[in-house]
């Protein structure tokens, strides 16, 4: 047995880069002062807040008044949607999105149907793919606004959202584009600008930052009603007391996980490839959920063993030190079968039987050679006495 | 300081063995209020009294509502037996009651006969006093919106505007140990509560499968005991591994028997394990025709490898009373819970509703029952639940 834990579960959240980790701590020991005090201490936090929004607004290539922190990724997608939605009813009250967004966007949604918006979720392929001129058809002169992730989080489908957007600014070039980038951001190159998107949510604990950090970027002159009422902190747009600690964490980790993307792309393609080839020389009859390949991200494997059951495959695992997520995290405490899987078709068996094996850079190939040869190995036990 | 004034119920009617229920509840609620110190529970003929902080009165109240043999619990006012003084703080209690044309009755019981007036009597003057303050009120003897009690007893008289109900039942404690088998499902929980109800001691044996089920599973079974706790504490969790045997049945005998068994190997289990704690009796939260493995043929498949009565509280409930038992005692939400346990692990589709004793016998003769059974036995873990702040 490892001695240390594997962890393959980097799609649910990322353990901090121990870099981050530090200055995180040293931020909460000497800059605890508020950033709205007038007192030196305030103005050293205040200064540590706006050099970490200007770090973070590089990463993307924006202007550092276009980013706006948040609690992380549900409340950047709340606040994206319900925001726009209610600050720009006049101009239509159409939204647009598809059948396998993450809750923290459906649920929102949900909720401004009640309120009087029509919202219409598209149906991607049996890979979780969104044919951009379907989507484009659907747009009318009353969508207000669209809203697509750009890396599924439970099966890893890359949308291609520059083409998405621009089929949309096509027909309708008042529609504002949001882009969940909740699973891409530092790992996929991303540029708001280039790629015709304008509001975009990002979450620090994906990265391999602290929980409960996040941002919006919001471009400029595009109205948004904040979700909270309270003080004038980010422009009164989200009231409350500045994280800066968290903050500063969130774009130190951003700079250290986009550093040698390529290499760190191409290592996991390697981790991917040896779980895949080492699960399906001993399991033929598994069945990989979503993209093969090419349209899928190199750190998602998502794998049905249908006859066995997700939750017995993880306990198992976990036995030896292994950890991963059944279908997703998000719906691993809840008894409905994943949202997604159903939306591309998967069937009963393999929604029961589906695990996710999600790979980060600070995984080994030692750990990932341990696992790629324990896995296979666990699913011929329980395959014994389950099937 | 305030004062509340507990009434209890059915243990009132014992003959010789008043003295040991009496006690037995004593203790149990100076068990529950632990933490709310500085406390006083004084016992005096029929009536306990607890002395305690005025801020912590609502948690005190809260958590003698789940002592069983407790019928009410009302906060009580103590003045001294002078007419005057009962007159006067009845019109108080009155006023921090008051609605305008709101209708009320005072209900007297003295138990102390050297206090010179009667019942009726303390009733119609005390009332009359009231009615003189010319507040916007009326006397309804029949359906009082406010009922004032004045109870004349040795060491004063003790006044109350509202009584909150008890739970009933009996005294846990009083009717000797059991030994619960907890699944995580809705039903066991309820039966547990049932038997902690008429004064069972309860302990709870739970069977799990690791590696295959996780410790959200485990977590489950140690809440849903949290929660019988705040009835019975403290309680006793034991924890058995049933990975090997479950196997085993699962190899090599016919899967239409498979959770019959379970279920049996499961019962000698717990019968051995009745016996290490001395424990009388086994609770099981079967209802009779719920599901395939609640037919008369398999329950009394199980009956027959239990030497000690096993009791089902609910066997003539429908679901629906058990789900709205289970919301009222509060453990639906930790049952609703989707962990895996080691009963959906495998669920054969079409399981054996009428298996003969003779078949159960002869698919048993195949594995290793005795030796498997005795080490999920010798490998039971114990765990001592409290109901507030964790196990030990």
């Amino acid at each position: 047995m490892m001695a240390r834990e594997v962890y393959l579960d980097n799609s649910s959240t990322t353990p901090m880069h121990p870099e981050v980790l530090k200055e995180m701590q040293t931020l909460l020991e000497r800059k605890y002062g508020n950033p709205s005090s007038l007192h030196r201490l305030g103005n050293d936090a205040e200064r540590t807040l706006s050099s970490s929004r200007q770090l973070l607004a590089e990463q993307l290539g924006v202007k550092s008044g276009e980013i706006y922190f948040t609690s992380g990724g549900t409340e950047s997608n709340n606040m994206a949607l319900a925001g726009i939605a209610r600050r720009n009813y006049r101009r239509g009250k159409h939204l647009l999105t598809s059948k396998i967004e993450h809750p923290s966007v459906l649920e929102p949604l949900k909720k401004l149907e009640v309120e009087g918006f029509q919202v219409t979720y598209l149906e991607p392929d049996r890979n979780g793919l969104l044919d951009p001129f379907q989507l484009a058809e659907t747009v009318t002169p009353k969508t207000i606004l669209v809203s697509v992730m750009h890396v599924n989080n439970e099966i890893g489908t890359i949308q291609p959202i520059a083409e998405i957007a621009a089929a949309i600014k096509r027909k309708n070039p008042q529609t504002i584009v949001h882009v969940d980038a909740v699973q891409s951001f530092t790992r996929l190159p991303l540029s708001p600008r280039e790629q015709g998107i304008d509001v975009l949510s990002i979450s620090a604990h994906k990265f391999h930052g602290p929980k409960g950090t996040g941002a919006l970027y919001i471009r400029g002159g595009i109205l948004v009603e904040p979700l909270l009422a309270g003080g004038e902190q980010e422009k009164g747009l989200r009231a409350g007391t500045e994280n800066t600690p968290g903050i500063a964490a969130m774009a130190l980790a951003a700079r250290l996980n986009s550093e040698n993307r390529k290499e760190k792309t191409a290592q996991s393609k390697i981790f991917k490839e040896k779980m895949l080839s080492s699960i399906e020389t001993a399991h033929p009859w598994a069945q990989i959920n979503g993209p093969r390949k090419a349209e899928g991200v190199p750190n998602i494997l998502n794998i049905s063993f249908p006859g066995l059951k997700g939750e017995i495959i993880l306990h198992a695992l976990e036995e030896h030190n292994i950890f991963v997520s059944t279908g997703s995290a998000c719906h691993s405490r809840k008894n409905k079968p994943s949202h997604v899987l159903e939306a591309i078709g998967a069937e009963k068996a393999a929604l029961d039987g589906a695990i996710r094996i999600s790979f980060s850079s600070m995984n080994t190939p030692e750990e990932i050679e341990y696992a790629a040869s324990k896995i296979p190995q666990v699913i011929s036990e329980l395959k014994a006495f389950m099937s | 300081m305030a004062l509340l004034l507990i009434r209890y119920g059915e243990i009132a009617l014992k003959g010789k063995n008043r003295p040991f229920f009496e006690k037995k509840l004593h203790k149990n609620i100076r068990n529950t209020l632990k933490g709310l110190e500085p406390f006083q529970v004084t016992f005096e003929k029929g009536r306990y009294f607890i002395s305690i902080p005025s801020e912590k009165i609502s948690q005190a109240q809260e958590r003698l509502q789940k002592v069983f043999g407790i019928i009410s619990i009302s906060r009580a006012v103590r003045v001294s037996l002078d007419l005057q003084e009962i007159c006067a703080e009845a019109l108080q209690l009155l006023k921090d009651n008051y609605k305008p044309g709101m209708s009320f009755k005072v209900n007297t019981r003295r138990s102390n006969k050297s206090f010179h007036l009667t019942s009726p009597k303390i009733n119609s003057t005390v009332g009359a006093y009231i009615l003189e303050s010319g507040l916007d009120i009326q006397v309804d003897v029949h359906n009082p919106q406010l009922l004032l009690t004045v109870e004349i007893r040795n060491k004063g008289a003790y006044l109350c505007a509202a009584e909150a109900a008890g739970p009933g039942g009996l005294p846990v404690g009083v009717n000797g140990k059991g030994i619960l088998l907890l699944s995580g499902g809705l039903d066991s929980p309820v039966a547990g509560w049932m038997a902690l109800k008429r004064g069972i001691e309860l302990e709870a044996l739970y069977f799990h499968s690791p590696p295959f089920t996780g410790e959200g599973a485990v977590n489950k079974a140690v809440d849903l005991c949290k929660v019988l706790a705040t009835y019975g504490d403290p309680l006793y969790l034991h924890l058995a591994p049933f990975t090997e045997l479950q196997k085993q049945i699962r190899l090599n005998c016919p899967e239409s028997l498979m959770i019959t068994l379970m279920r049996r190997s499961m019962l000698r289990v717990a019968d051995k394990l009745a016996y290490q704690r001395k424990a009388g009796v086994l609770f099981t939260g079967e209802s009779l025709g719920q599901v395939s493995s609640q037919t008369l043929e398999n329950l009394a498949a199980t009956n027959e490898v239990a030497s000690l009565p096993i009791l089902r509280p609910l066997i003539g409930f429908d679901k629906e009373e058990i789900i709205d038992r289970a919301r009222k005692i509060e453990s639906y939400d930790i049952s609703t819970r989707p962990f895996e346990d080691c009963c959906t692990l495998f669920v054969p589709p079409h399981p054996a509703t009428r298996p003969s004793i003779a078949e159960l016998q002869e698919a048993e003769k195949v594995i290793p029952l005795k030796e498997l059974e005795e080490s999920c036995l010798g490998n039971i873990e114990t765990i001592k639940i409290l109901p507030r702040g964790g196990e030990r």
